[in-house]
């Protein structure tokens, strides 16, 4: 991947004349080629990472395995678009293995959930069955470690 | 009955000690302690913790229960794995068994390479401003510490022709250390291959510490005072695994060095330290087992820190060369009016962040101040927005 998309996935808000300079290049170079990657495609946005767990957030995440006859021209393709298509649906996967689709689901509680399940997915003709697991607790996210205990820092000043 | 004497324990220590005046880092250090609210640029190690596969063989090793001593060389597996990588980092072979020695740091190679080598008297020539520990390091060995300065105008490097100056019938040992902390000096091949032919030609011997040589930038290749002719016979050269793997804390570093030397450190070594820790050991298995991809994306990413360090200091009107190693800058404070130490005292007092004073590493760097760049990019930012306000008020002040 080049560094300069590197350096956005780890701190999205690096200026653009932070990242001219670390790299060597322009401010403008640095801004057309964000502007280009934004335009084809390659970036589709830019959020903060949060713990839910340090916010009132309430809700539940879920990981759904999902199995489904391929449909004939469509293969996976038309069904997992569909199911994107939901709110509640935060991420859709075509998997290799014992299962076809990871679909990650957040909803407000378990019921929330399972009604999803219940009445969107499965009630879809090419579904063949569903497995939900709920997220207990996240230890790390996007890169991001959570509830790392706290250590000694290191020293401020050494030799 | 005689009432015993008050003890006077001052009067107790080794005179040999009581001249070594304390680290000027350590003065400065004890400002900073208990602070939560400074964001340090005065650290000598890099801000993230050793790679994951690294701690995870330690974790393992302790699993198994490999507690024991280890040879007072080191382990065999650890000699053959550094014999290896100083083959082909530095292009010059070792053999395991009579070359190498596993010490607990570069530091410990360092004390044990003057006390192997020096009679009281013996003068050492090393470039100043330099690392803290070469002058005591020295004198506590009875050897006679002969600091060369090198010079901003120069970017640091060392002029064969000031070493040549420095040279005395008494002079042993010319000890190097490029890349160099604090300044991020390299040392031009040019004028290393002078200071291989002095050593050659007045028959000096060569301690080379080489601790920050995986940390080059720009694209530039590590060349070692060891690979010059006459030089590897006369050369003990010093490495660790405190820069590049992040390891500063496992204190494991070593020593190649022809047999004799070798034999000689190692004599001092197996009375004082018995061995390196066996954890470490093995975690410096793992680290050269892992290599360049160990490293490389933290040298990548220090270099891009550099980058931006370098010039938002220039913009803000501190002089500062482009360092071309390790992971500092050593920019000159005068345009401010202050003095480097009363620059990182007023700095920390008025803005929170803390650089160490560049006389801590010789009176030849009092005008310039260390700011170590292995530090979170984001607190880099703002430590450069708190120094730019600072010399923006002094500069004025100054009426620069």
């Amino acid at each position: 991947m080049e560094r300069l998309l590197e350096l956005l996935k780890e701190n999205a808000r690096l200026s653009a004349g932070d990242i001219a300079t670390r790299l060597g290049i322009t401010e403008a170079e640095v801004a057309a080629r964000i502007a280009a990657l934004e335009k084809e495609g390659v970036i589709l946005g830019y959020h903060a990472v949060v713990d839910r767990e340090k916010t009132d957030h309430s809700g539940v995440t879920a990981f759904i395995e999902v199995r489904i006859t391929p449909e004939s021209g469509g293969g996976f393709d038309r069904f997992a678009r569909r199911v994107s298509q939901y709110e509640q649906v935060r991420g859709c996967y075509l998997m290799s293995g014992a299962y076809d689709l990871a679909v990650v689901v957040e909803g407000k509680d378990l019921y929330d959930v399972a009604r999803f399940v219940a009445e969107k997915l499965s009630t879809l003709d090419v579904v063949l069955s569903t497995a939900t697991h709920f997220q207990l607790r996240t230890y790390k996210h996007d890169g991001f470690m959570l509830n790392t205990p706290p250590t000694d820092g290191p020293l401020l000043v050494s030799p | 009955m005689s009432h015993p004497r008050k003890l006077d324990l001052e009067s107790k220590l080794s005179t040999q000690l009581s001249g070594i005046p304390r680290s000027g880092i350590r003065d400065f250090f004890e400002l900073v302690i208990g602070r939560s609210d400074v964001i340090s640029l005065g650290v000598g190690e890099p801000d993230k913790p050793t790679p994951w596969p690294i701690r995870e063989a330690a974790i393992r090793s302790l699993e198994k229960g490999q507690t024991s001593y280890t040879s007072n060389l080191g382990l065999e597996s650890l000699r053959i794995g550094i014999s290896k990588y100083v083959e082909e980092h530095f292009r010059v072979s070792y053999d395991p068994k009579t070359e190498i020695l596993v010490t607990v740091g570069v530091s410990e190679a360092l004390d044990l390479a003057f006390r192997a080598v020096l009679n009281p008297g013996d003068e050492v020539i090393y470039h100043q401003p330099c690392y803290v520990s070469y002058g005591p390091s020295i004198t506590m060995a009875y050897g006679v510490p002969v600091p060369v300065n090198t010079r901003l105008e120069d970017n640091f490097a060392l002029k064969a022709s000031d070493v040549e100056k420095a040279i005395t019938p008494r002079t042993k040992v010319i000890a190097l250390n490029f890349p160099t902390n604090p300044t991020g000096a390299v040392e031009p091949p040019e004028e290393l291959e002078k200071i291989a032919a002095l050593c050659v030609k007045h028959d000096l011997l060569c301690f080379t510490d080489e601790i920050y040589s995986e940390l080059l930038y720009d694209g530039a290749q590590h060349k070692s005072i060891v690979e010059y002719p006459g030089m590897r016979e006369r050369t003990v050269l010093l490495h660790g695994f405190s820069k590049a793997f992040a390891m500063t804390g496992w204190r494991l570093g070593y020593a190649c060095a022809p047999a004799p030397l070798r034999e000689a450190m190692m004599k001092i070594h197996q009375y004082c330290m018995l061995c390196a820790p066996i954890t470490s050991q093995v975690a410096g298995v793992e680290a050269l087992r892992l290599g360049a991809e160990a490293y490389e994306g933290m040298r990548q990413s220090y270099e891009e820190r550099r980058n931006f360090v370098v010039k938002r200091l220039n913009e803000m009107g501190l002089h500062c060369f482009n360092p071309g190693g390790a992971f500092y800058v050593f920019p000159d404070v005068s345009s401010t009016g202050l003095t480097g130490r009363e620059f990182a005292l007023k700095l920390l007092e008025e803005q929170s962040v803390a650089v160490v004073p560049g006389d801590a590493f010789g009176p030849s760097g009092e005008s310039c101040v260390r700011c170590c760049y292995a530090t979170a990019p984001d607190l880099l930012v703002k430590a450069m927005d708190g120094m730019e306000a600072f010399v923006a008020k002094y500069r004025k002040a100054a009426g620069a």
